[in-house]
């Protein structure tokens, strides 16, 4: 037993350590929750770590659907859904482009297919920055400028170079005599895609929708750029709400926006997290 | 069912040609056993057949029909794979369907095939279960099953005993036996295990660097190998092959073999094709089997057709059913197959029969069978 107290000093150490970096960075969090369920007055008074002395719920209704965003006092309510209008096509139609890609690039070993996954693998690596004024220039051609599905196409085009990366790994290590099997039995191309290779590829859909999701949830550049009034995403509308140069700071009502803002994606993590875990275990076990 | 015929098949990728000129031709209901060491061509050869490989040249016919540049899906062919390939989204019944929903076949007729495939193969409690819920050996069947629900016009197999355990490998050979006897299909099976080959075949083709060494019955490619390769391949423990001087005494044809300090045994051979009096004086490669090299047990041999000879007992293997013995003849190791319950000493001397109907000779230079 003796020789076992260092360990257990150790082991105190060591979760010392963790707890401190997890309060360290829960910290945000507490002082988001805690000042967006204040009145502005406790909020002036100091102290932003505090408890309220008086609980409302008042900055969430205002932040939700009265507070000053564009020109009406809307909220952000009317932005929450067009974000949503963005991301579930976005994030679906990057998701279905990848799979495809990844089944091309690994089934059908052309001339340059190597040579083509470079490029769009170097295409994660543009920064947003460079492809502005080139992806306005095509919006405006399409005639997609400043509307929800420009925006849509924007993301997914972005979104490519990162679906196909996962896809194509993970078709990489799929058994090729599956696809040959089902070649033989009679599937065609989407036949093996949607009746072999997606309904097999579980764990690696659900790393994708949370990869793709949250990143274009978060998008915040191409949303400022490419959209009008009507088409804002949430994280346009929250950088308005919160730079509004007229009248009073609402920091309760910012605080509680910028906590409705990362709602979805942190119910995103949650949910799907829990499946991703499962989706691994389930293809740990050799099948 | 249908007959296989396979013209002149080329095979290269870029400057490595892996299929030389491949001609076989498979009657209706035949089992033809593709054999070799890896890397042989004979998983090539048969990815061409099942249409995932395009030949550079030469034709596939499957009964009266050209099929070579026909999709894998348009062939009327199903296989069975080494790894099985069941599709692990899907139950058993699900996966035995799945190649006639794919032909678009009336869901009853589905539902009624499955049945009866599943009663043939005895993996009907296993029909509603998920691949990975399956033993080694239960995959196997299903994966059968499956190419059996189609009833196609031919039968593929890709090493399909090889991820199987000895004992149920054995098991399965028989099934497959007893399934192509029952049902007549024309089967083309790859295998690199010669006595899987040996054991279903009705016809093998021993391949070795894309060239097509011999086909044949199993009893002539044991009996009859055309080369070194295939006497050597063909067959546990291996055909003893000695480098052996022929000479001629009169009408009557000699071996002398030969090496070390052992003294010099002469073989005189029964009458031999015309071929090989061409090589009186020269040396040739002797063939024998192992189990046409008996011990002498002092009764009087038929001369010509066989020939006593003296050896020395350098190793003795028993293998239960029977005893290999590796012999020291005229300084040359031969391993002969005797009885089990033989008295054997390592050391011993002693007189063995050969039997000579048995013999092959091959060209030294050409390795070719001189027949």
């Amino acid at each position: 037993m003796a020789d076992k107290k260092p360990l257990a000093a150790g082991r105190f150490a060591l979760y010392a350590v963790l707890v401190f970096l997890a309060l360290l960075f829960l910290m945000p969090v507490y002082v988001m929750a805690v000042n967006s369920l204040k009145p502005l007055e406790e909020i002036r008074n100091g102290n932003l770590l505090a408890l309220p002395q008086l609980w409302t719920s008042e900055p969430w209704a205002t932040a939700w659907s009265t507070a000053q965003i564009g020109v009406q006092p809307t909220g952000l309510k009317p932005y929450f859904i067009n974000s949503f209008l963005i991301v579930i096509p976005a994030v679906v139609l990057s998701a279905l482009i990848g799979a495809l890609n990844g089944y091309i690039l690994t089934q059908f070993k052309f001339r340059g297919a190597n040579a083509l996954f470079a490029a769009m693998l170097f295409s994660v690596f543009i920064p947003y920055q460079v492809v502005l004024i080139p992806m306005a220039k095509t919006l405006g051609f399409l005639g997609l400028a400043g509307t929800i599905s420009g925006l849509v196409f924007v993301n997914v085009i972005y979104g490519i170079g990162f679906t196909t990366l996962f896809f194509r790994n993970y078709y990489a290590a799929f058994p090729q005599e599956l696809v040959r099997s089902a070649r033989m039995d009679g599937a065609g191309f989407f036949g093996v895609l949607l009746r072999i290779l997606l309904p097999s590829s579980g764990p690696m859909i659900v790393v994708t929708v949370i990869w793709q999701f949250t990143n274009i949830w978060n998008e915040f550049l191409f949303g400022a750029s490419f959209s009008d009034f009507s088409s804002f995403p949430l994280t346009v509308a929250l950088n308005n709400l919160v730079n509004s140069s007229t009248g009073v700071k609402e920091y309760n009502v910012h605080f509680a926006g910028a906590f409705i803002a990362a709602i979805p994606t942190l119910v995103v993590y949650m949910v799907s997290g829990k499946y991703f875990v499962r989706g691994l275990m389930a293809g740990s076990v050799k099948g | 069912m249908a007959s296989l015929d396979l013209i002149n098949i080329h095979k290269s990728f870029g400057a490595t040609q892996v299929l030389h000129d491949i001609s076989i031709g498979m009657a209706d209901g035949e089992f033809l056993v593709l054999v070799g060491p890896s890397g042989c061509g004979k998983s090539t050869l048969m990815n061409i057949i099942a249409g995932l490989e395009e030949p550079s040249g030469g034709l596939v016919r499957l009964g009266d029909k050209d099929i070579t540049h026909a999709g894998p899906a348009d062939r009327n062919i199903s296989m069975v794979f080494q790894s099985y390939a069941l599709y692990p989204n899907m139950t058993v019944a699900k996966n035995i369907e799945f190649p006639l929903q794919m032909r678009k076949v009336d869901s009853s007729i589905r539902a009624e095939r499955v049945q009866s495939v599943a009663k043939l193969l005895q993996i009907e409690h296993l029909l509603e279960r998920r691949p990975r819920q399956l033993s080694g050996g239960q995959r196997q069947r299903v994966a059968i099953g499956r190419a059996l629900a189609r009833e196609p016009q031919l039968y593929l197999f890709d090493e399909p005993l090889s991820n199987l355990d000895a004992q149920l490998r054995l098991d399965m050979r028989t099934e497959i036996k007893k399934l192509h006897q029952r049902l007549g299909s024309t089967i083309v099976y790859v295998t690199h295990d010669q006595i899987e080959a040996m054991t279903l075949a009705t016809r093998i083709a021993v391949m070795k660097g894309g060239v097509m060494q011999q086909l044949g019955t199993p009893h002539e490619v044991y009996n009859r190998p055309a080369n070194l390769f295939v006497a050597g391949f063909m067959g546990s423990p291996r055909m003893n092959l000695v480098r052996a001087r022929l000479t001629a005494n009169g009408d009557v044809l000699s071996l002398e073999i030969q090496a070390g300090d052992r003294r010099r045994v002469a073989i005189a051979l029964p009458p031999q094709p015309a071929a090989l009096k061409a090589y009186v004086g020269q040396d040739v490669i002797a063939g024998i089997r192992a189990e046409a090299i008996f011990m002498a047990n002092g009764e009087a041999v038929p001369e010509g057709k066989s020939h006593v000879v003296d050896a020395r007992i350098e190793v003795i293997e028993p293998t239960g059913a029977d005893t290999l013995v590796v012999l020291n003849l005229g300084g040359h190791e031969f391993t002969a197959r005797l009885e089990p319950d033989l008295v054997l000493n390592q050391g011993q001397e002693g007189k063995f029969v050969i039997d000579l109907s048995k013999l092959v000779c091959f060209d030294p230079a050409t390795e070719k069978l001189i027949a």
